[in-house]
Formats: C-alpha cells, sequence, structure tokens
C-alpha cells in the first residue's frame, strides 16, 4: 500500500530532537511516552553528517529541539556545523539552563533565532505547567535574545487552564518585545493525551481566546506576528500534519532515528532506520517507513474519494493510532470519519466546569 | 501607505538566500520560507535600509527594462505585504 517519494516531496526543514532529557516536565510535552527507550545515541560527529546529508537533500531550516537542545554540551559546535551549511538554524529552548555569555556564544557562533516557551502568564500557574520553577528566568532569557539582536519567538501552549489568560499572554509577549508569538493549543497526543480531562478546553473558552488571539494579530501586524493554533479535537477537519508525510520534514530523534513526525516510532508494524546505519538520503527515498503513507494508494474512505485529500493527506497517523489503534485510518479529527465520536465525547466532557481541577501528570523517564 | 521616500529593510528574523534545488531566492524565517520570483528576489536584494522605495523601482525598472511607472504598484503591493508580516521593516 505504500508509494515511492515523488518529485513533489522536498525536504525543507530537519527537525533535530537532540535529547529527551528535559528540566521541565509539561504535562503536555510532546515527546514520546517511553523516553527512556530513546537515550542520546549521536555523537557531535554524527549530528553533523546528518546535517550536511540534509542539506544535500534541500533542507534549509534547521530546528534544534528536544527535550532541551541546551543539555548537550556540544551545542555550539553544532550550531557553527549549521551555519557553515547556511542553515536558517532556530534554537527551540525551555531556556534552562542558559546563562547569558553561552547564548553569546551561540549567536557567534551563527545561530538565527530562539524560540522561548513560557506556559502562562505569571509565575504560579507556568511553573505549575512546567512542574519546576522557571518562570522568571525565561523572562530574563527573552531579554538576553533581545539585547543580544536574536529574532524571538514566544511559545505559549493553550489548553483549559490558562485559555482565559490569553490577553494577559499576549501582553506579556509585547512587553518582552516577541518578534513572533505562537498561541499554540495543545495537540491530545503522547504525554497530553494522558492528561486529556485535565486540558481539553470547551467550545466557548477555545471561542473567546481565538477572537482575542485575532484582534491582536490585527493590531501587532507588522510588530508581532501572532499565530493561533487550533486543537484538531475543535478543527472538524484534520490538519495537514507535518505538511504530509514524508513531504517536507525529517525528525531524527536522539538515539538516532529519521522519523516523519514527533510520534512516528510509537506507530508499531512500520520500521523506521538509524541514520548511523543508513544514509539520510537513502531513508528519505527509499525506506519502507517514510513511504508507508506517501501518496494515496494507502488511504481508506473516506480520504481515499474526499476532494480535500491534497489538502490534509488525511490528518495525523498518530491521532488515528493512538485513538483508534489503526495509523491507517482516517483522523478521527475530521467530522467525516466513522469513529469521529470518540472525538465529539471528549469535547462534550470538556463543556461543564471542573470545580476541582484534576490531576496532572508530569512528564517522566521511566513512566 | 507606503510612502516612496522610506527605505526598506530586511527584518533581523528574516534572511536571503538562494535555494540550489529550484535556483530561485527564497526569504527564511521561523519554521517558514518564502519562494521568490525573480522580481520578488531582485526587490529585497536592495532591500538593505540604504535605498528608498522610490530608488528601488528605478532600480528594478533598469534591471527588467521596464517603466517606473508600470513597477510601482505591483512593488508597493510587495513592500506592503512584507511589512504587515514583519518581514520587512521601513526605515523612515
Amino acid at each position: 500500500m505504500s508509494s515511492e517519494a515523488s518529485t513533489d516531496d522536498r525536504l525543507y526543514t530537519l527537525i533535530a530532537e537532540l535529547t529527551y532529557r528535559c528540566p521541565l516536565r509539561c504535562v503536555y510535552c510532546s515527546n514520546p511516552t517511553d523516553l527512556a527507550a530513546h537515550p542520546d545515541r549521536l555523537q557531535t560527529a554524527d549530528w553533523l553528517r546528518v546535517f550536511r546529508q540534509a542539506a544535500e537533500l534541500g533542507a534549509l531550516q534547521l530546528n534544534l529541539s528536544g527535550g532541551e537542545p541546551l543539555l548537550r554540551s556540544d551545542l555550539e559546535a553544532l550550531v557553527a556545523g549549521a551555519h557553515e551549511l547556511d542553515f536558517y538554524t532556530n534554537l527551540i529552548t525551555s531556556g534552562v539552563p542558559l546563562t547569558r555569555e553561552r547564548l553569546t556564544r551561540l549567536r557567534d557562533a551563527g545561530l538565527s533565532s530562539v524560540q522561548v516557551s513560557i506556559q502562562d502568564a505569571e509565575a504560579t500557574d507556568s511553573d505549575r505547567i512546567a512542574g519546576r520553577v522557571s518562570f522568571e528566568h525565561k523572562l530574563e532569557v527573552a531579554g538576553w535574545v533581545k539585547e543580544l539582536g536574536l529574532p524571538l519567538t514566544v511559545n505559549m501552549v493553550l489548553h483549559r487552564q490558562n485559555l482565559s489568560r490569553t490577553g494577559a499572554m499576549i501582553a506579556l509577549a509585547e512587553r518582552l518585545g516577541a518578534d513572533r508569538l505562537e498561541l499554540a493549543n495543545t495537540q491530545y497526543l503522547a504525554w497530553a493525551l494522558l492528561n486529556r480531562s485535565a486540558l481539553l478546553p470547551s467550545r466557548a473558552a477555545l471561542d473567546e481566546a481565538r477572537d482575542v488571539a485575532r484582534a491582536a494579530r490585527e493590531r501587532l501586524k507588522g510588530k508581532i506576528e501572532v499565530l493561533f493554533v487550533l486543537p484538531d479535537y475543535y478543527s472538524d477537519r484534520p490538519k495537514a500534519c507535518m505538511s504530509g508525510w514524508g513531504k517536507r520534514y525529517v525528525l531524527v530523534s536522539p538515539d538516532g532515528l529519521a522519523l516523519p513526525c514527533h510520534l512516528a516510532h510509537t506507530l508499531p508494524g512500520l520500521t523506521f532506520d538509524n541514520v548511523q546505519e543508513r544514509s539520510l538520503s537513502d531513508i528519505w527515498l527509499n525506506s519502507s517507513g517514510f513511504n508507508a503513507f506517501r501518496g494515496e494508494a494507502w488511504m481508506p474512505e473516506p480520504c481515499a474519494s474526499c476532494e480535500r485529500r491534497t489538502l490534509d493527506f488525511g490528518g495525523c497517523r498518530c491521532q488515528a493510532f493512538h485513538l483508534l489503534g489503526d495509523a491507517a485510518k482516517t483522523d478521527p479529527a475530521c467530522a467525516l470519519s466513522p469513529e469521529h465520536g470518540l472525538i465529539q465525547s471528549a469535547r462534550a466532557a470538556a463543556q461543564t466546569e471542573q470545580l476541582i481541577p484534576l490531576e496532572l501528570r508530569y512528564r517522566k523517564f521511566g513512566g | 501607505m507606503t510612502d516612496l521616500a522610506q527605505k526598506p529593510k530586511l527584518a533581523s528574523k528574516a534572511k536571503l538566500r538562494l535555494d540550489a534545488k529550484t535556483g530561485k531566492y527564497i526569504l527564511l524565517y521561523p519554521e517558514k520560507g518564502l519562494l521568490l520570483n525573480a522580481t520578488g528576489a531582485a526587490i529585497l536584494k536592495l532591500c538593505t535600509g540604504e535605498h528608498t522605495l522610490e530608488n528601488i523601482i528605478a532600480a528594478l525598472a533598469s534591471e527588467f527594462q521596464s517603466e517606473p511607472a508600470a513597477l510601482e504598484a505591483e512593488v508597493l503591493t510587495f513592500v506592503q505585504g512584507l511589512l504587515d508580516r514583519g518581514l520587512l521593516q521601513a526605515e523612515p
């Protein structure tokens, strides 16, 4: 049922998840829940080789991500290597642990931009979701990013416990001088799926926050790029996950697996190759894992005859597997999916107020 | 409204480079890229904060052997679009 890479498949972005280790314990972390099964296995030279192979395939963007990429002591060398390859290199960080001196070294090594996550508009709630006292330090880091002349993206993940503070979060991003603000609703996979009942918002709360974000986008036009990303659970049509399987992105995990998305290695029955054993180009073009959901031959109904199949590619394979047990089914977030009832019932349960907030499960190794 | 005397400059988050795969210039910014046609690339190469829009239009007219008046609307729309997206900054 798989298809080979077509001429339309062009790698633009390499996401290097340098480590799954992280000082934070965010309750919606997008890393897989079996963190301990994927230890750091790639050395500096391995990563530099992967960067070069990605650039040869056409990649222009490099996201240095994790876990927390700052925990790699060779981050400066990796940034310098990426700079030599003319990548647009984006550091995606919690800001912990970072000093102004190290950030200066990273800038001097050729870093293009920095994305700092902040979990809420004020310390108590931000630290509670992050599972660590970190809010004040993050504000300091954001200040250094601007002082050092680097572009700043502030990333804030939204959910039922902070949506009502969207306005205050926007005000904080303005105060920090952000160039870009990502107001990204939680997507309910991995750790967030474990915490779904505590995090999934009501439609009214989501609509209100979206209106606030829309007004801010207009008001801040040309100053801050304000993005508001809906949760799949309320979008009624699935997102074009990763712009399509094996079309634009490669993600490499800390243990060296080359993957089409953040959670592809949680899908059973698929084989993903390690960059220590096979070149990125060979994996991209020829591996069974990358070819598994390319093209349309794999698509079931209602996707196979749907006019939107070239826009959303059937949605998120991981959502199909983690909710339905079959990665080759239509993403149940789609209202046309015969199993959309699962999403509707989760939504229905989210409409009532929770008088006592539900207990959160924090991210941990060996969990 | 876009003022012809202003000097547009690429924002710090935007980086212009040649894409070897397509032979076209691409404007990169966090998580995204904008593939440019020949006119767009020619405009952005001049957006260094040193040239007024009026000068940029004149230079383009010379490069593409056209009349400045014929290019003005296209250039202003393109520049305003990138100003709105924060990819260009206007230096007074």
